[in-house]
């Protein structure tokens, strides 16, 4: 064993561990601060896993977009509506968590089984190793040009989507003086739908 | 053992890895109660999509990865996914005052 592949080897074994164990705490942790934090680990760790894989692009594309962008957006959520609030109780919650955690067994059981007892056909070709950012470059701009530019739509349209969805309605004047209101800091005083339901 | 170990980095490690971090998500999601946590573990199931995707990309398909580019495609896809959730969770708690999954039954029959 050289130390090329010893180092491969331990390179994969930390990352696999902290990739699982970070996802199990990010399940399984009462403080939904911690789960956040765990997260972006988890999302270095997978990135570290790309870089092993000869993947440079994806891999910074991944800390740039999850680590950069989604999780700083969860964490942003998560100062939102962060309301300390004792959960109601509901009946059989144990037995529930255990017949999923059954029932996500049995599937890991499954997916398992397949890698092992599947005939991949390996070795493959060569990987191109560092041609890899320009290959894909020429994927984008040939072959995947019609999802490349579906992509950008579909962006769009959720940027247009999580404004409406997330604006808030303000006032338009000052009740009292009748001038222009500043848009950013009154809301309107709106009591929120569907309490009465709740508390039935 | 040292056999074994020597040709772990290899594709059956990278689908079980990731078939782990999928079962993970999987199990998140049914039994999260707060809602940003089930956010967070439907990212935590693409990533393991992704890590398949690449995984393959890398040894099967070495020479035209096009699995990296629907990693690509994947990761825009959360992106996307990530903001109108939030969003949508953003207004649903402004109108119950709660981010509990088990009170968000507006539409049970």
């Amino acid at each position: 064993m050289t130390i090329a592949t010893s180092t491969e080897l331990i390179c994969f074994l930390v990352l696999s561990v902290v990739v699982v164990a970070g996802a199990l705490g990010v399940v399984l942790l009462s403080n939904i601060v911690y789960s956040a934090f765990l997260l972006g680990g988890v999302f270095m760790a997978v990135a570290g896993l790309y870089l092993l894989l000869n993947a440079s692009f994806v891999a910074a594309a991944q800390v740039m977009i999850y680590v950069g962008a989604i999780n700083v957006l969860i964490l942003f959520a998560i100062m939102l509506v962060n309301k300390r609030e004792d959960l109601k109780a509901i009946a059989n919650l144990t037995t529930r968590r255990i017949v999923s955690g059954g029932v996500c067994l049995g599937l890991l059981a499954l997916l398992v089984r397949v890698v092992v007892t599947t005939p991949w056909s390996l070795p493959g070709p060569a990987a191109v190793g560092e041609e890899a950012t320009a290959r894909i470059g020429e994927h984008l701009f040939t072959d995947y040009l019609l999802p490349f530019e579906l992509a950008s739509v579909l962006l769009l349209m959720a940027m247009i989507g999580a404004i409406v969805l997330a604006r808030r309605d303000v006032l338009a004047a000052d009740v009292v003086t009748g001038e222009a209101a500043d848009q950013g800091l009154i809301e309107k005083a709106r009591t929120p739908l569907l309490l009465e339901r709740r508390s039935s | 053992m040292i056999d074994l170990l020597s040709t772990i980095p290899s594709l059956q490690a990278y689908l079980l890895v990731a078939a782990m971090l999928f079962c993970i998500g999987v199990w998140g999601l049914i039994n999260s109660r707060n809602a940003v946590r089930v956010l967070m573990s439907i990212e935590l199931m693409l990533n393991g999509v992704n890590i398949n995707l690449m995984a393959f990309s890398s040894y099967i398909d070495g020479d035209l990865i096009r699995g990296q580019v629907f990693a690509v495609f994947v990761i825009t896809v959360a992106a996307a996914e990530a903001a109108v959730g939030l969003a949508i969770l953003l207004s649903l708690y402004r109108n119950r005052v709660t981010v509990d999954m088990e009170q968000f039954n507006l539409l049970r029959w």
